[in-house]
């Protein structure tokens, strides 16, 4: 008999059997309430795209400084790489660290993984290393805090606005398009990718 | 749906985390892997309660000194004045922005101290084989996963500020002991939730 279609419930351990789902459909646990799996919304062709959009906006968000200050003539700007040599400088070493890890590293790690794994699939066959992308990924989506940061620019604006002129750059712009990017990407049911993989090898064998 | 609902412990199944596969339960489940994933299978999260309890513990010991040291020194030539996570709120409350202490207090103040509770809740109810609201107690927990990593908004707040305000003319802003603290907190209490698993919440028999 065929497991496949079974489905079990991370979070409680009931069983159930699978059936597909019309578009905007969520399967619910019908004794805890988790979300068991979604429609899928997106198809390889467009994970694709928002990875390489994602990939974009990432960059300028990185290149192009977020804000800029002013203070009578005298005019300072920061990139996000920027502030984390400030931290660092700064002497709390470890808060530039974390902050390098949670808004630099890991984001850039999710886009570059994803972005291998859909070039793969698309490509009719799983990568030579798709377990491990796959795994790191998964280990990655708690820790990735690009739209926490986002909220933390906004507020480092407010307190900042009114003692000093406060100029938003491209950068940040950018980064609050990369958060809705990233947070659209990084909703993506990694075990539906899991799923498609192996459809895509059944696809091969045949 | 009616009737029960049928758990993969009765069924002899069980799924992988990591991927979602669901197969037959091997013999021995620890020390297993997901014959999809080749991820380690386990029947619970391993350790679950004991990880919790530790990062929960050292969580709120480290809360302390991240409320009582400097979170951020602000220098001028005129005076220097340091800020804890409450006192920056009451700046920006005083400032004439009290939307910005509220969401500043929500997200430092509010939300570790009920991650707190919860995961208190949580543990002391497993711990007693509680059957009590079990829904309920799955969906604290599924809260506490999804606005955990909210508390960080202090410190990168911190973070940019010394970024951006250094001139030598009009002072600058520096970071203290409390962000380094603060953020450590964030981090035990986000490894202490991920190490708890809901399923123990059901695991326990029901009582009549």
């Amino acid at each position: 008999m065929s497991l496949d279609r079974w489905v079990v419930c991370e979070q409680c351990d009931s069983v159930y059997t699978r059936r597909p789902l019309r578009p905007g459909e969520v399967a619910d646990c019908a004794r805890c309430g988790h979300h068991l799996y979604r429609h899928h919304r997106f198809d390889l062709e467009i994970l694709l795209a928002l990875t390489l959009a994602t990939a974009i906006v990432f960059v300028m968000a990185n290149v192009y400084p977020v804000v800029a200050l002013n203070a009578q003539g005298a005019y300072n700007a920061a990139t996000i790489w920027g502030a984390v040599i400030a931290t660092w400088e700064s002497g709390v070493a470890p808060v530039a660290f974390i902050s390098a890890l949670l808004v630099f590293f890991f984001p850039l790690s999710q886009i570059c993984l994803f972005a291998y794994v859909l070039l793969g699939l698309r490509r009719g066959r799983r990568p030579a290393e798709f377990r491990q992308a796959m795994h790191a990924l998964s280990l990655m989506q708690p820790w990735s805090m690009a739209e926490v940061f986002m909220l933390g620019i906004l507020v480092a604006i407010v307190k900042l606005h009114g003692v000093m002129t406060v100029i938003p750059g491209i950068g940040l712009w950018s980064f609050a398009i990369l958060t809705l990017l990233l947070a659209a990407l990084t909703s993506y049911d990694l075990q539906d990718l899991w799923d498609i993989a192996e459809d895509v090898e059944a696809g091969q064998a045949a | 749906m009616s009737g029960r609902v049928v758990t993969a412990a009765e069924m002899g199944l069980i799924g992988c985390r990591r991927c979602g596969h669901v197969m037959q339960r091997p013999q021995a489940v620890e020390g297993s892997s997901c014959a999809r994933c080749g991820a380690g299978l386990h029947w619970r999260k391993p350790q679950s309660l004991e990880r919790c309890w530790a990062f929960l513990i050292a969580a709120m010991i480290l809360y302390v000194p991240a409320n009582t040291m400097t979170m951020m020194k602000t220098i001028n030539p005129f005076n220097s004045t340091d800020d804890t996570i409450m006192s920056g709120v009451i700046y920006l409350w005083a400032a004439g922005t009290p939307e910005l202490a509220v969401i500043v207090f929500v997200a430092s103040v509010m939300v570790p101290i009920g991650k707190f509770i919860a995961l208190l809740i949580l543990l002391i109810s497993v711990h007693r084989g509680s059957s009590r609201d079990r829904v309920g107690r799955t969906r604290l927990y599924r809260i506490i996963e999804k606005i955990g990593h909210w508390s960080m908004l202090d410190v990168f707040v911190v973070a940019l500020l010394v970024a951006l305000v250094r001139f030598d003319l009009f002072g600058r802003v520096e970071a203290g002991g409390g962000a380094i603290c603060f953020g450590g907190v964030v981090l035990l209490t986000m490894m202490a939730s991920l190490s708890f698993d809901p399923r123990l919440i059901w695991d326990t028999p029901e009582k009549t």
